[in-house]
């Protein structure tokens, strides 16, 4: 007799077919990657097994008669505070699997989000609010390290510059898409977030997982990752960009390396990603030629000497509780750029315990480096790109009034381009095409589509913090800056308002 | 007791005014005060000030420390302490008419000094020029002795101001028995009402004197970066951070003053991106460097030094500012009615643009000690910048 397997018998959600409105089309099993829907030939009906239902609600969506409803699994365990189904049903996966808990996207704990204990403030009366109708509004914003003063000179009485300023990137919005490989998403998202990055004027991160062929001409829009791994790392990868980004962690999993389920790697990946067909691709937790920070400046310079000095670079770590120190650190390596990715920021794939228990959210990271930053006297010297949980464009602009000079999104483009959040990136069957390399489910979300609407987003992103800045009296993002003024708390205590330099409403 | 600093941004709307003989010509106090009486409305008796530059030429190599103090005990206790640090050459109580609306004034007296730089003090702060040791002295002053306050501690200059109207307060110290070849005025309208003597404008450090009508809604920002060099803005006012931008703009980096009030208000990226290239990269790079000590929101500010008057608008231009010429006066105003009321028939009446400086320099060498920041300094040249940042407590303004 075969071992039973505890978690087929607890479905998590429940798939209801409205009969009076199905007429058997058979639509959802073809939309079904995990094979939840089931045509019985014999009796000429359709099945459900509730077990294989991830909730991504593709079915749902598609069935052409609305037949259709995906909901959490009426099924109830008895109520205990603590032993919730979400332990007891892990505890099975485990007990049936013996294997580490895989999921995908960002923590899903219910930790205080600071964001949302932050208020915005506008002009009223004594100082007016600016109509980005009919004033210009200035969202351009340059990355990269920058002299403290300026030397002037005057030559037939024009000032000019005696020293021209180091390169630096320009992007015409503080909002960039943050690493995701191809491979972790489709080559379409791919094609999709590099058309925008380029018609928006700002940039998109390749990932670990190389830079396919069809991509070399988004260059200047382009970031190139090295992580531990070093997939698909070769020169003319290195030199495709404007800069390149160490990437030493990342918030969903701080301490360990990115992770490729061997089920994603397909012909294409390997070509560009340089490792056979069909392998799982890990990266090592540390990268093996840093193990101090020291080693870290020979990377940012070994990249530098390799590129010849035309390519800033950036390095991307987990906020983790030094988070302040670490960047100081990462600074005077030599940085153009610190990346700091939160508690909140997403995967295509992690252990669960990684995904929910590690690192601190990217609020307190963003305030406590840049206090370090600045007290130390080099904050000029560099740029701090923020990551992790960034939802709307208010979050951007808190972001920014906390002391980042730029986001990065990563999860609000992938639910651009119709995510559902049913976190199982790391299986390769997202039924939306977005986090799979099957061709069939990639056909799904051609490039067009990924380009519109992740386009689509960020516009409307811009448009409001234009309009956010004007009612605050503002016109150019300069200004917002670490202004803490623009930020008020609500229901925060002194500690945390201390950590993050505002003060609460009212005062 | 005066409070060192306030707990809340003071926020406020008003009226300013300026004037300047290109020659050095002295112009009588009744022409501000006229000017800036006629603009009235803009105040609501909670604050009016005067600068006057040029009203001690009989001291003109001597700071004049115009002093305010609560009693005659807290004056006591200046005393003591200045001629340790100083040589006083001459003192006295600045001179008042009763004003009946004005009920208990402080009082004010002025010494005109030279440092003493053999004093402690010098050793102790490594001081090495007397701008430095001056400012240093007032805020020992101010910091240290409870119920003094020195209002103004430049050469040959001098301000006066206090809580009234500006009629009052002119009419308090005498101010149409002065003449200047520099003059600047402030009607202030506060919404919230400190409501004591030194939180008035003008506010000075050392010779430069602001006189401000605005809010600036970037004070987060403007505070955090100048932290960076070591200023520390106790006293949420937005006036405080204009005078420090201009004291590390133009004294610690160096900038000609155009380009430190283009960094204050910048041109727009779709304007700088249509420069010729030299340009271009220039403004591209201020913009890219004092991102920081951009003034966003509205203001309009006059400020003064021996040798100079400029006004600048933000840039939009939220707050009014209109200037005149006739011969070598140039006047400066929030309303146009305030300089025709005296300046009649003048060669020239324009609004300047948004963010456009309007800077008028005294022609070279008219009077003594005379400064210019028209040209670049390299860094070889530079003084170093005051070390205002460093103390708790700052020259501009109060207890």
């Amino acid at each position: 007799m075969a071992t039973p397997q505890w978690s087929k018998f607890f479905p998590d959600f429940y798939i209801e077919r409205l009969w009076d409105k199905c007429i058997k089309c058979r639509r959802c099993v073809s939309e079904c990657s995990y094979e939840a829907h089931i045509w019985d030939s014999k009796k000429k009906t359709l099945l459900e097994d509730h077990s294989k239902c991830v909730g991504c609600h593709r079915c749902e969506a598609f069935c052409p008669t609305k037949a259709l409803i995906i909901k959490r699994h009426p099924s109830d365990f008895r109520e205990h505070a603590l032993w919730t189904p979400w332990f007891i049903k892990n505890i099975y996966k485990q007990a049936d699997q013996g294997g580490v808990l895989l999921t995908s996207t960002g923590c899903a704990l219910p930790y205080k989000n600071y964001f949302d204990h932050l208020v915005l403030d506008a002009c009223q009366v004594t100082n007016p609010p600016i109509d980005p109708l009919r004033e210009p509004m200035e969202l351009r914003t340059y990355i990269g390290p920058k002299p403290e003063s300026l030397e002037i000179e005057e030559v037939n009485g024009k000032f000019r510059l005696k020293k021209k300023l180091p390169p630096l990137i320009r992007v015409e919005a503080p909002i960039l898409f943050a690493a995701m490989s191809y491979g972790a998403i489709s080559l379409h998202v791919h094609q999709g977030l590099a058309r925008a990055a380029r018609d928006l004027g700002i940039l998109y991160n390749t990932g670990e997982g190389g830079l396919h062929a069809s991509l070399y001409e988004y260059g200047p829009n382009t970031i190139v990752q090295c992580a531990s791994g070093r997939f698909g790392l070769h020169v003319d990868y290195l030199n495709a960009g404007v800069a390149i980004e160490i990437k030493i962690g990342q918030g969903a999993k701080p301490g360990i390396g990115g992770h490729l389920p061997g089920e994603k790697v397909t012909e294409e990946i390997s070509k560009t990603r340089m490792i056979p067909v069909g392998s799982d691709a890990l990266s090592p937790a540390p990268h093996h030629d840093i193990y101090s920070i020291e080693d870290l400046r020979g990377l940012i310079f070994a990249l530098k000497e390799a590129t010849e000095y035309k390519k800033l670079v950036f390095v991307k770590i987990a906020a983790v509780h030094n988070v302040a120190a670490i960047a100081s650190g990462i600074v005077r390596a030599g940085a153009d750029a610190v990346v700091i990715d939160g508690l909140k920021g997403g995967t295509g794939a992690a252990p669960t315990m990684f995904r929910d228990n590690i690192g601190i959210p990217i609020e307190l990271a963003i305030s406590a480096v840049d206090k370090r930053l600045r007290a130390e006297g080099i904050r000029h010297r560099t740029s701090i790109i923020a990551s992790g949980g960034i939802r709307c464009s208010a979050d951007v602009v808190k972001a920014i009034a906390l002391g980042a000079d730029a986001v990065y999104i990563g999860t609000a483009a992938l639910i651009a381009v119709g995510c559902t959040m049913c976190q199982r990136c790391f299986t390769g069957k997202c039924p939306w095409g977005i986090a799979t390399n099957n061709p069939e489910l990639m056909k799904r979300l051609p490039p067009e589509v990924a380009y519109e609407k992740i386009y689509n987003l960020v516009k409307g992103w811009t448009h409001e913090i234009k309009e956010m800045l004007g009612a605050m009296g503002i016109n150019s993002i300069e200004s917002l800056k670490g202004n803490r003024d623009k930020l008020r708390a609500v229901g925060l205590t002194k500690e945390e308002m201390e950590i993050l330099e505002v003060k609460h409403a009212g005062e | 007791m005066w409070r060192l600093t306030s707990n809340y941004k003071e926020i406020s709307g008003c009226g300013i005014t300026g004037i300047i003989s290109r020659k050095g010509e002295l112009i009588t106090g009744e022409m501000i005060i006229k000017a800036i009486c006629c603009q009235y409305e803009r105040g609501n008796g909670l604050g009016a000030g005067f600068a006057g530059y040029g009203i001690y030429p009989e001291f003109k190599d001597y700071y004049a420390l115009h002093v305010m103090a609560q009693s005659r005990d807290a004056l006591e206790k200046v005393e003591e302490y200045l001629p340790k640090r100083t040589f006083v050459s001459y003192q006295e109580f600045i001179p008042i008419r009763r004003v009946r609306t004005i009920k208990n004034p402080p009082i004010f007296k002025r010494y005109f000094v030279k440092p003493n730089l053999e004093c402690e003090l010098v050793d102790v702060c490594n001081i090495v020029s007397e701008e430095d040791f001056m400012v240093q002295l007032v805020m020992e002053i101010n910091e240290k002795i409870e119920g003094v306050y020195v209002i103004s501690s430049g050469k040959n200059m001098g301000t006066f101001k206090g809580v009234g109207f500006p009629d009052e307060i002119a009419e308090f110290f005498r101010v149409d028995e002065y003449k200047a070849y520099i003059w600047t005025a402030h009607n202030r309208f506060p919404t919230n009402t400190p409501g004591w003597w030194g939180g008035a404008h003008p506010f000075t450090l050392l010779d430069w004197s602001i006189v401000h009508n605005g809010e600036i809604s970037s004070y987060g920002t403007n505070k955090r970066y100048l932290e960076l060099f070591g200023y520390k803005c106790t006293l949420l006012t937005d006036t405080e951070v204009v005078a420090y931008l201009l004291d590390l703009l133009i004294r610690k980096h160096g900038l000609p003053l155009e380009l430190a009030c283009k960094a204050m208000a910048p041109p727009f990226w779709v304007e700088i991106d249509e420069m010729p290239e030299e340009e271009r990269e220039l403004y591209t790079a201020l913009r890219i460097l004092y991102g920081g000590a951009v003034l966003n929101g509205p203001f309009a500010i006059l400020f003064a030094y021996n040798g100079g008057l400029v006004g600048l608008n933000d840039r939009v231009k939220l707050r009014p500012l209109v200037c005149a010429q006739k011969g070598d006066l140039f006047f400066m105003a929030s309303e146009e009615a305030a300089l025709r009321l005296i300046c009649p028939d003048p060669e020239r009446v324009w609004a300047p643009k948004a963010g456009e400086p309007v800077i008028v320099e005294m022609e070279e060498g008219t009077i003594p000690n005379q400064k210019s920041y028209l040209k670049p300094r390299p860094k070889e040249e530079r003084e170093d910048a005051l070390r205002i940042g460093s103390l708790p407590l700052s020259l501009l303004t109060g207890k």
